[in-house]
Formats: structure tokens, C-alpha cells, sequence
């Protein structure tokens, strides 16, 4: 996974509530077996017409938009779907941070799987990130000091979760991480859970019979 | 220290304290669909390792596959691409798989406690959003992403942060034709799209404990509607009913010994939770929704509401609706009954039930898709078919079909739906397409009508 340690973008503002996953990757594009190169289905269509032709009208379409890197969004961003092309379609358009008062669960723990970095702010430091983001400024994240550093060289400080944190300064992959660190704390439960609740391990032992 | 029923499951399932707040948390099983799992087995080919416990895994194709002419290859070389590629990896590395000509294929939610593959007690997870279902069970289910799905493959665990603890307890008995997806439509509609977010939802109380388990799994469903990841119910004489005999559910002295077990699962008297939330399913109403967010929702005897905000203006702009219409006076061109929240048996039969000696209005076009091959033979026994079929209902084959569209069951731009579906999102049902939530009794009520209509008046 790339690392994030700091990043350098233009912000755009999208504002509205409740931008499920469903806007921010139809659906009907879900049938690719890639997770690359989805950057082009982000928002299909809000960003496309039926005849497939940029609508204007969309900011992420418009300069200095285009090049944003950083969202500014709206409650609950990300809800609906647990689809993991969401966030990969967003990065794959160059977004690696999402600023909002609020995000669907599994969408919010999807992005730190992918080298981007959601943060919840809500009041007065977001009131200041979003007019920033309306105006396209250039925003800095800096996930060392968990600040993000506006135009104006004022920071706005952020939290995150410690173990993400760690993960994405790093760029570790979780299934290397546990695999190296718990291997045995895995095995050790396993071991309590077979004798304490045999039944869960069942069909492990029907297959092993019809095996062996 | 009193506790509650989340609280037992987790603590029973915790591999390692990662922080404070964080566990590595053992996860039992693991339900695989062919769209959010072909990334993750390329995670294990990557790195070149085998599932650490393939029995501990299923998997099957429900989003992509057709529900018409299932004889034949999928049409879509696409969506037949996905699911071979699925079956292919199931192949690969061991574990089962249910064929698309398997009569136990159908909805992931809807088989796997059918199979008795789904326990209580257990931690089960998929990679979707709906897997909250199967919380029903008294199980602590929830859904992932695709990297997950990887990492459960891989270690059998996932990093989580613990939820806040949420009860809603409903009281009181339902009217006439008022069902389960009735209640979780208002209780989304109370809570708003983000209101559980952070929380795990107990759903508690009198009303409860008297709802069958495909009732309680329509609740425990759409607990993510809320935002929850996770919606449960403490097991009780009618779950351990419901599980005994299933093909994959203990049997003999296991049996026995799961039982006792499972008879602990309840939160403690004293337990006490985040947050609390009283219903009343007395003077409930059959539910409709109104926008393009399932917390848009209303009783259906109201009208279209006056929008008090920028999302409720676009919500009805987008489905074309003016304030203050009644909102049985919205005509639909489509009916939908099926998904994972009202595609089983019940749902089938409480529409059929409305149907019957009945035909539907002109010009509406209206499908039943199954939950699962199962479901769809336990009606064929029933003659539910030939309700339907005389009505004018098409009668497919299981699947996730116009819930999410990504077959080519899908509705033209503008077209209105009686859905008995989860989500009336933009575009959800096709390009433009305008989704109305609702039971499958006030569902089947629409097709006859031809308009959003109260089924209490339509049944006397
Ligand atoms: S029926 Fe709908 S909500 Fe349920 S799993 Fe399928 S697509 Fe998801």
C-alpha cells in the first residue's frame, strides 16, 4: 500500500448529504472484476450525460475542480454499499483525503485499506475547510502531526485512529501485519474455541473425515 | 458486570486488544458473492497463501446472475465472466460453492440461515452491506469490504473497533397487513440515514419476540439503513426451532451443547446501552418512502411532504413528485418483490395473499424474484406460483435482480417501482429510476391498483 505521510491537493466542496455509494460507483459498473483504472465510472452520473459527454455542470468537471485531491463533503459520505470500488474509484481520480462531519462505517474503514485518509471534522473547522474548498485552494494533510494546513498556513487539527494511523504512515498491509504479529494469538483461540464451542468447527471436521 | 448481548458475542471472539477500543476479533464465517470477492482471492494469490479455513467459508453468485433462463449461459458476457471467475476461485482454493443450478442458490442473506450455515453466537461477516440480516440469529454479523474479505480469508480475523451499544425496543401488536419491513421503515425514518452510525442496534421488546425469524431478519436487514453495521436479536425458542435440522447447523450431542450455550445469549437484565429508543407498533401505519434516502419515509396515508431542506427538494425533483400530493395517488409502472429484506417464503406468502382472485392494474409490469431456489420451491408446493402468474406476476428464478440492477432486470429512466426492496437510492433500479420501499403486502396492493395504496382497504 502507497504510504500517506503528507499530501499536497486543490480542495473541492460537494456538500450535499448522504452521497451513497451507489452515486459515487453505479452499480451497473460493479460487473469489472478489476480494481483499477475505475476512476473513469466515479460518479458516473452526475459527471456524464446519457450520451456520454461531460455534464458542466458537475463541479469535479469544472478548474480547478478537475484536479482536486481533497474533498470537502457531506454528512454521512460514503453510506449504502459496502462496495470497495467507491474508494478505489476515487483514487484512482487522484483523491486520497475526504474531509466530512460524517461517513458510512464500512466505507470509512474501506479507505484506510487504500492509502486514503478520511477525517471527521465538523463545526467551525470544517465551516473554514469548506469555504477553502470552495474557492479550490490548496490544502495540506499532513498525517504526522495530524494537522491540515490551509492556505493561510492556520492549522486545523484532526484524530485518527492510532493503529490506521500507523498503518498508513507505513503503508503496512493489515494481512501481513496480523499474520506477523497474531499468527499465534490466532492459533491459541482457535484452539480454546474448538473445545469451548466444538459445534463452530464442525464442518472443518466433516471435511477432514471426507478427506482423510 | 452486566452486559449486553453484543458485548458477549464480541468479548467471546476477541483474539488480541490491539488499543483501546480496538480488538483483533476472530471472525467463524464468512459468506463470499462473486462481486466484492474476486479482489480478495487475488489478495491470497498475491501472497501466495491458501485460506486458513476454507470450511469456514461459502460462496455462490446472487448480484449479477439473470433470473430468466437459467438453462441457458448468462447472456452478459461480463456478468458470466464475474461469476465463473467466482466459482473458478471457490475451485481453487477449496471451498464450497453453490452452482448457479444448485436449488440452494440464491440471495447470500437469505441462504445462509437457510443452510443453518449462520449460528448464534457466531461471528459472520461478507462483503455486503446487508449481511446486518443475519444478526437475527443472535449472531454478530456484519458487512466488510473487499480488502477485508482478503484479510478474513487470509487470518480468520479483522481488526474492529467496538460499537456503541443502541436498544430499540417495540412493544405492542402490529394491525392488519402492518409487517416487519413496516417497522424498520419507520424506525429508519426516526433515526435518519446516519442516526446508528457508530452503534450496533439490539432490536427488543414484546412485538419482537413474537415476529417469526424471516420477520426478524426484514428488521435486522436494513439496520444499515440507519447506518448501523449491525443489527441483533437475542435467540430464543423460535430461532433454535427455525435452526434445528438444517443442513449445516449442529445435530446430535452438538446440538445439544450449542444449545445450552446459545440460551445465555441475551443482554443482562441490568445491561444498560448508549442509547435507547421506545416504539409503539400499535398505531403503526403501512410505510412508503417518499425520496431517494430510505429515511424519506412515511405513513401511507400522508401526503408527499413540503421538502425542508436542499437533499428533500433534489429527493423530489429526482423522483418527480410535488409536495403535498396524497401519496396514494402516485402511480407506479413497476412492482418488485424479492430481495434479501422480502424475498422469503413469508414475504411471498403475505403478498400471494392479496393477489389472490386478483389481477393487476393495466400497464403495470410486476416480477417475483425468490430469495432463493429453496423459497422458490416452497412456494411452488404452496401453488404461491399460480397466485402470482394469474394476477400477471413473472415468476423468476432467485437472485438480487432489480434490488440493485446489475442484472439486466432493470427499470428505464423515469419508471416508478413499488419495490419491497432496501434502498431507493438515485440510479438504484436503473438510470433515473424512481424507487418506492415498501412491505410486499403494500406491494402486491400497488400492482393492483396501479398506484401506492393502502392494503389494509384493498384486503377488508
Ligand atoms: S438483494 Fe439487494 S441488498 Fe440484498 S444482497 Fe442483493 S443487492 Fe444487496
Amino acid at each position: 500500500m502507497t504510504p500517506f505521510t503528507t499530501f499536497t491537493a486543490v480542495s473541492a466542496s460537494l456538500p450535499d448529504a448522504d452521497v451513497d455509494t451507489d452515486i459515487i460507483y453505479p452499480a451497473r459498473f460493479l460487473l469489472i472484476t478489476e480494481k483499477k483504472g475505475l476512476g473513469r465510472y466515479a460518479f458516473y452520473e452526475k459527471r456524464f450525460d446519457p450520451a456520454g459527454a461531460e455534464r458542466p455542470d458537475f463541479l469535479l468537471n469544472r478548474k480547478p475542480f478537475r484536479e482536486a485531491g481533497i474533498i470537502v463533503a457531506g454528512a454521512n459520505f460514503g453510506c449504502g454499499s459496502s462496495r470497495e470500488q467507491a474508494p478505489w474509484a476515487l483514487a484512482d481520480l487522484g483523491i486520497r483525503c475526504i474531509i466530512a462531519p460524517s461517513f458510512g462505517e464500512i466505507f470509512f474503514g474501506n479507505c484506510f485499506k487504500n492509502g486514503m485518509l478520511p477525517i471527521v471534522l465538523d463545526g467551525e473547522p470544517l465551516a473554514r475547510l469548506r469555504a477553502d474548498a470552495e474557492a479550490g485552494a490548496m490544502l495540506t494533510v499532513d498525517l504526522d502531526t495530524c494537522l491540515v494546513i490551509r492556505p493561510t498556513g492556520d492549522p486545523i487539527a484532526f484524530t485518527v485512529d492510532p493503529w490506521r494511523r500507523e498503518a498508513l504512515l507505513n503503508g503496512w498491509d493489515e494481512v501481513s501485519t496480523i499474520l506477523a504479529r497474531r499468527s499465534d494469538d490466532i492459533a491459541a483461540f482457535e484452539r480454546h474455541q474448538q473445545l469451548a464451542r466444538p459445534w463452530l468447527w464442525q464442518r472443518d471436521a466433516q471435511e477432514n473425515d471426507a478427506h482423510g | 458486570m452486566s452486559l449486553t448481548l453484543y458485548d458477549k458475542i464480541w468479548s467471546a471472539h476477541v483474539v488480541a486488544n490491539e488499543e483501546p477500543g480496538v480488538d483483533l476479533l476472530y471472525i467463524d464465517r464468512q459468506l463470499l458473492h462473486e462481486v466484492s470477492s474476486p479482489q480478495a482471492f487475488e489478495i491470497l494469490r498475491e501472497k501466495g497463501i491458501q485460506p486458513r479455513r476454507p470450511e469456514a467459508q461459502l460462496g455462490l453468485a446472487d448480484h449479477a446472475v439473470p433470473t430468466r433462463h437459467r438453462d441457458r449461459p448468462i447472456a452478459d458476457p461480463l456478468a458470466r465472466a464475474q461469476v465463473d471467475r467466482h466459482a473458478a476461485n471457490c475451485f481453487a482454493f477449496g471451498i464450497r460453492y453453490l452452482e448457479l443450478e444448485d436449488v440452494r442458490q440464491g440471495i447470500v442473506h437469505v441462504v445462509g440461515p437457510e443452510q443453518g450455515f449462520t449460528l448464534p453466537g457466531m461471528t459472520l461477516v461478507c462483503g455486503d452491506s446487508h449481511t446486518a440480516t443475519q444478526g437475527a440469529f443472535g449472531a454478530l454479523a456484519f458487512g466488510i469490504g473487499a480488502s477485508e474479505v482478503g484479510c478474513v480469508l487470509a487470518t480468520q480475523t479483522l481488526r474492529q473497533r467496538k460499537a456503541k451499544r443502541m436498544r430499540v425496543t417495540i412493544d405492542g401488536k402490529l394491525g392488519p397487513h402492518v409487517s416487519a419491513k413496516d417497522l424498520i421503515l419507520a424506525i429508519v425514518g426516526r433515526l435518519g440515514a446516519a442516526g446508528a452510525t457508530g452503534h450496533a442496534i439490539e432490536y427488543a421488546g414484546s412485538t419482537v419476540r413474537g415476529l417469526s425469524m424471516e420477520a426478524r431478519m426484514t428488521l435486522c436487514n436494513m439496520s444499515i439503513e440507519a447506518g448501523s453495521r449491525t443489527g441483533l436479536i437475542a435467540p430464543d425458542d423460535i430461532c433454535f426451532e427455525y435452526l434445528s435440522g438444517r443442513p449445516m447447523a449442529p445435530a446430535g450431542s452438538l446440538w445439544d451443547a450449542a444449545l445450552a450455550d446459545w440460551r445465555a445469549l441475551a443482554s443482562d437484565d441490568e445491561a444498560t446501552f448508549d442509547s435507547e429508543i421506545a416504539i409503539d407498533a400499535t398505531a403503526l401505519e403501512p410505510q412508503v418512502s417518499w425520496g431517494t434516502s430510505p429515511d424519506q419515509v412515511t405513513g401511507i396515508g400522508g401526503a408527499v411532504p413540503e421538502p425542508t431542506n436542499a437533499r428533500a427538494r433534489a429527493a423530489l425533483d429526482y423522483m418527480g413528485l410535488v409536495a403535498g400530493t396524497p401519496l396514494d395517488r402516485v402511480a407506479i409502472d413497476h412492482v418488485f418483490i424479492g430481495s434479501c429484506t422480502n424475498g422469503r417464503i413469508e414475504d411471498l406468502r403475505a403478498a400471494a395473499a392479496i393477489l389472490a382472485g386478483r389481477t393487476i392494474a393495466d400497464g403495470v409490469q410486476a416480477i417475483v424474484v425468490p430469495g432463493s431456489g429453496l423459497v422458490k420451491r416452497q412456494a411452488e408446493r404452496e401453488g404461491l406460483d399460480t397466485i402470482f402468474r394469474a394476477a400477471g406476476f413473472e415468476w423468476r428464478d432467485a437472485g438480487c435482480s432489480l434490488c440493485v440492477a446489475m442484472n439486466d432486470d432493470r427499470l428505464q429512466p423515469g419508471e416508478r417501482c413499488a419495490s419491497t426492496s432496501n434502498r431507493n437510492f438515485e440510479g438504484r433500479q436503473g438510470i433515473g429510476a424512481r424507487t418506492h420501499l415498501m412491505s410486499p403486502a403494500m406491494a402486491a396492493a400497488a400492482a393492483v391498483t396501479g398506484r401506492l395504496s393502502d392494503v389494509r382497504r384493498l384486503a377488508c
